[in-house]
């Protein structure tokens, strides 16, 4: 999954989709996993890298993730 | 550094309501300009227009005529404002007066030099909502299929034609989604009521709804398109907040059509995005839209350019825009002294 190219990303969470003109907001972990995504790392590099950083299990991390990968292609932000 | 060009410049459609002309988007355009240094003459045909109490944007306004008491009427009193004023340029901006200044375009220019910069008569009449779906299939644009009524006894043979949602449009303004028969009806008669027959009936189409205000030069060129999308929605269809969108084929698609119809001046595109991608013209409004003054937020002035054509000035295209620019709109109260009020209403003027 990558993030298209022309999303604007700002430091604050702030995601902007000039092609349809949507806008979201993500918190401070989102941000981190688009970032990732946006340096290419695939889903084993980004689990690695959030499980290394917070307290959360792996389980956790796997059903989150999908959650917000299917949220991000739905919304045209990332596609496969 | 050169003096700009003093122009007077009278325009219409300063109903700045709810549902907004554009004339006081497109006198905030010209105002801004960095050629022109305009004084706008405001023409009105209702006298709780808010733009003729906008003394900061509009210098002077008049009533016109109704549209209905036809050319000679409207000659009449454009004469007149003429002499007081000195008109160098003339925007109509709503569809109802502008088969009127057409039809006039060539005598006003013979008789006191104004100009305008309008599309032809059969640009006008091939573009209109009853004519669109073969518009589109002329010009290689995919349009949702419509066809004219007449009488509420078509109706029925609708369904065969059509299924549910259905999109039930005015002649010239208003349009609502039916999804039984019985609301067809409804529409129907109140849409007739209001602005006449026909009505037309169009298949609805899922998607999002882009928009794009652009200008024809009238030889095929765009000299300028900006897309938007609609933010906020009020209860009448319209925009209350926007924002310009980087969207290389709807603004190809603008391009091909006025390519094609060798448009000439200012127009609103109205679209349906679907799932898929596709875009289905919904309508094209002959005038700049509402929300024009967007485009010279994100570094295409239209309005100016439109002015420069109409002076037959050659124009090159503007070739990008600002993407992510949003507008917003918000209401104001006016306070008003009634004297005004009395001025607009007894004397059909207002300074």
């Amino acid at each position: 999954m990558k993030i298209k190219k022309n999303i604007a990303i700002s430091e604050s969470g702030f995601i902007f989709n000039p092609t349809t003109g949507d806008s979201f907001s993500t918190n401070p972990i989102g941000f981190e996993i688009i970032h990732l995504l946006k340096e290419d790392k695939n889903k084993e590099e980004i689990k690695q890298t959030i499980l290394s950083r917070y307290a959360v299990d792996e389980s956790t991390f796997e059903k989150d993730f999908y959650d917000f990968s299917t949220l991000l292609q739905n919304s045209q932000i990332a596609e496969e | 550094m050169t003096a700009k060009k003093q122009l007077t410049i009278a325009v219409s459609g300063l109903n700045n309501i709810d549902s907004p002309g554009p004339g006081i988007p497109v006198i905030r355009a010209l105002k801004e300009s960095t050629l022109f240094d305009v004084r706008i003459i405001g023409l009105s045909y209702e006298a709780l227009e808010p733009g003729l109490y906008m003394h900061n944007l509009v210098d002077k306004s008049y009533q016109v005529p109704f549209p209905s008491a036809g050319t000679d009427a409207l000659i009449e009193r454009i004469s007149y404002i003429h002499q007081c004023e000195n008109i160098s340029v003339i925007i109509p901006n709503f569809d109802a007066e502008l088969s009127n200044f057409m039809k006039l375009e060539n005598r006003l220019l013979a008789e006191f030099g104004i100009k305008m910069f309008l599309p032809t008569q059969d640009q006008f009449d091939e573009r209109h909502k009853s004519n669109l779906f073969e518009f589109g299939l002329k010009h290689g644009i995919k349009v949702p299929y419509s066809k004219m009524i007449f009488s509420t006894a078509e109706i029925p043979a609708l369904l065969n034609e059509f299924s549910f949602p259905i999109v039930v449009k005015g002649k010239y303004y208003e349009a609502y989604i039916a999804y039984n028969i019985e609301q067809i009806h409804s529409y129907f008669n109140k849409l007739t009521s209001k602005w006449g027959l026909p009505i037309i009936i169009q298949q609805y189409v899922f998607g999002s709804e882009v928009n794009v205000t652009a200008i024809g030069d009238g030889n095929g060129n765009a000299i300028g398109a900006v897309p938007m999308r609609k933010l906020y929605i009020t209860d009448k269809g319209k925009a209350w907040a926007g924002i310009s969108l980087d969207d290389d084929k709807l603004v190809q698609i603008a391009n091909k059509l006025i390519a094609s119809s060798k448009w000439r001046g200012g127009m609103e595109l109205e679209f349906i995005k679907t799932a898929e991608n596709d875009y289905y013209l919904l309508e094209i409004n002959p005038r700049f839209p509402a929300w024009v003054y967007l485009a010279k937020g994100c570094g295409q002035n239209h309005p100016e350019a439109l002015v420069r054509m109409a002076l037959g000035e050659t124009v090159e295209p503007f070739k990008n825009y600002e993407v992510g620019k949003m507008f917003v709109r918000y209401s104001y109260d006016l306070i008003v002294d009634l004297k005004e009020f009395e001025q607009i209403s007894t004397l059909g003027e207002l300074s």
